[in-house]
């Protein structure tokens, strides 16, 4: 298969096309422009849309409006445009609306940086927007897996009916790797919910997330919920790295988890029995891989590009049996190996 | 024997949830008419607002959905770009087009989106108990202006045709009222024209209803009509601001 020399952003972007994405609703925004601008400029080509909104509210909207009529659509951003389509974002999930949401993450609170992070672990995985639902969250690794978590992201938001987020960083947008495009099935799943008219042949579809009836609405979520369950059974995925033996299992995902596996490379060369566990979807967490991977584990660090954020899962799914410790760099500060190496080592791998 | 009067196909058969005398009722019907005399229902997708017609969708026989709060034009357009073959409109309130989705409504004219807003005017936030909207005229009381609006602490009233009316995608900007039947038939020429301008993709059409909130203006369903006619009219003068068919020559191209 044809290798390409893309950048993370702009093969995220092809990969979104060719995975059958026919519109794409964005607002300018560091460090994600380059979808935008891919997408601007291939689109139409195409035959799909292509529109610059007139901020991230109005494109989460539209997004929704695309979806309704059963179209595969697309949005991207970076943390504080993400803030604003939580409005949208909780209407999708309410509706149980189909779309791909991308988070370029940069540094926050606020207006924050423009520097990679990792610090809307916490808005992705437990609250992006108001009520009880869930987004599939997908974090890549590579360029690689950038194109194809992103495939992967429109077949399983279509087949749970459910919003679903690549969580990337400035690092992966922007850096270069080749890639290998998979082959993709254009054919999709009838949609027969959707909001394309009834050509008078059916009773109308109603896209809708309002149930004044607090019954109705506590069934709605709860048949959400049942789906949710299925999710968390058959749709976790994880990188499990020299773990078979490992004492000190270092946990990482996203770009970080690439400078933590160079760590625990390094650990093993000095003796040291370090391990590396990535989570691939991050909702899912995957909980029985990470027990696996930690089974003869003494003690486990959490690196992440934050203030420490995926740190409770990890805590939660190991259900605090062993030590979990913290390191990390935020505010667009990328860790660096060596700094990794410190601290495994200060968890007593320094024999 | 012959039919006189029937109820339109679109609209659905069921009890509309609106207080008496409110005007959402008729202006839902001449909606239905237009959609069926024009014999676009099969073809035509309906976004509701949050507002007291958050509940259209139960209406209107087309396929409908549920917006949030101001963004029904967002909608509307993620459904026109995707299927530019479906006629789309939106029906909207004035806190829900004026006040939380000016940006929205704004930029979905001035793109010239493809679409129909039907825009009901009643100077007031009528789901939510009668609070001051971005239309509540000066010295009118509501919940939150007990005192009356005071232009020097409020501001003023925005009279949405006349500011979309400056706008080059705009197509038609167009005031109505329902409150006379000269009037009402006036207002269905004016829907009727608008789903024509998006049927022949003319761009943005937007027909503004001045209706009555009896309940939230303490006044009975008679009074109301009155005060329409002597309060609102007045400010909000009916008319067209817009018309892209009538020949202009200071407009742009
Ligand atoms: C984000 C958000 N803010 C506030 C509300 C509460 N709310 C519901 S309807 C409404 C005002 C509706 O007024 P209008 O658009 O004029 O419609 P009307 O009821 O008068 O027809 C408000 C503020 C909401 N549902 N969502
Ligand atoms: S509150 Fe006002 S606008 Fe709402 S249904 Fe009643 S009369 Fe109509
Ligand atoms: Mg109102």
């Amino acid at each position: 298969m044809e290798r390409n020399l893309m950048k993370g952003n702009e093969a995220l972007a092809e990969a979104a096309m060719r995975a059958g994405c026919k519109c794409f609703f964005g607002y300018p925004i560091t460090p994600q422009t380059e979808i935008s601008a891919y997408l601007a400029k291939k689109m139409q080509a195409n035959g799909g849309v292509f529109l610059q909104a007139e901020s991230e509210i109005a494109a989460i909207n539209m997004v929704l409006g695309a979806s309704a009529t059963g179209t595969r659509c697309m949005t991207s951003s970076s943390s504080p445009g993400i803030s604003l389509k939580s409005e949208g974002i909780s209407y999708i999930a309410g509706s149980d609306l189909p779309c791909v949401i991308i988070n370029v993450e940069r540094g926050g609170p606020g207006l924050g940086g423009i520097q990679p992070s990792q610090s809307d672990y916490w808005q992705a995985t437990k609250a992006l927007g108001h009520g009880d639902f869930q987004l599939l969250v997908f974090a890549p690794a590579s360029v690689q897996e950038m194109v194809d978590m992103v495939v992967k992201a429109f077949d399983k938001a279509d087949e749970y009916r459910m919003p679903a987020m690549i969580l990337a960083d400035g690092l992966l947008g922007q850096m270069m790797e080749p890639v290998t495009f998979p082959e993709i099935s254009v054919e999709q799943k009838p949609k027969p919910w959707a909001c394309d008219g009834t050509k008078m042949k059916r009773k109308h579809n109603i896209i809708n997330s309002l149930y004044l009836q607090p019954e109705t609405l506590e069934n709605s979520n709860i048949s959400r919920y049942e789906r949710y369950k299925k999710i968390k059974e058959t749709e976790t995925d994880a990188e499990i790295y020299l773990c078979d033996d490992a004492e000190i299992v270092v946990t990482a995902f996203g770009a970080t988890a690439r400078v933590a596996k160079s760590a625990v490379n390094t650990a093993r060369e000095q003796g040291i029995k370090a391990g590396l566990f990535r989570p691939k979807t991050l909702w899912p967490f995957p909980v029985k891989e990470i027990n696996e991977a930690c089974k003869s584990a003494k003690n486990v660090l959490s690196v992440e590009m934050s203030m420490g954020q995926m740190i409770d899962d990890v805590k939660l799914a190991l259900e605090c049996r062993i030590p979990v410790s913290f390191f990390g760099r935020t505010g667009g500060v990328i860790p660096k190996p060596s700094e990794i190496l410190e601290e495994i080592k200060k968890l007593g791998g320094a024999e | 024997m012959s039919v006189v009067f029937e109820k339109p196909h679109s609209l659905c058969d069921v009890n509309l949830h609106y207080c008496p005398g409110c005007t959402h009722g008729i202006i839902h019907r001449l909606v239905c008419e237009v959609i069926d005399e024009i014999g676009i229902e099969g073809n035509t997708v309906g976004i509701c607002p949050v507002g007291c017609s958050v509940m259209a969708y139960d209406y209107f026989n087309c396929d409908m959905i549920e917006a949030a709060h101001g963004r029904a034009p967002a909608t509307a357009t993620g459904v026109k770009r995707a299927r530019p073959d479906l006629m789309v409109f939106t029906y909207q309130g004035d806190g829900d087009l004026a006040a939380i989705g000016t940006a929205e409504t704004v930029h979905a004219a001035t793109r010239g989106e493809n679409i129909v807003v039907i825009f009901i005017n009643n100077t007031t936030y009528g789901m939510t108990g009668g609070q001051m909207a971005p239309t509540t005229l000066p010295g009118q009381v509501t919940q939150t202006t007990p005192f009356g609006r005071d232009p020097k602490v409020q501001g003023y009233p925005i009279r949405v045709c006349e500011m979309l009316s400056t706008l080059s995608g705009t197509a038609l900007a167009q005031r109505v009222a329902v409150d006379s039947v000269p009037h009402i038939n006036e207002a269905k020429k004016a829907i009727r024209k608008a789903f024509e301008n998006e049927r022949d993709e003319k761009g943005f059409s937007i027909v503004e209803v001045l209706s009555t909130c009896p309940t939230n203006w303490g006044l009975s369903p008679v009074e109301a009509l009155e005060r329409l006619r002597t309060d609102m009219i007045p400010y909000y003068p009916l008319g067209v601001f817009k018309d892209c068919d009538a020949k202009n020559p200071k407009e742009e191209k």
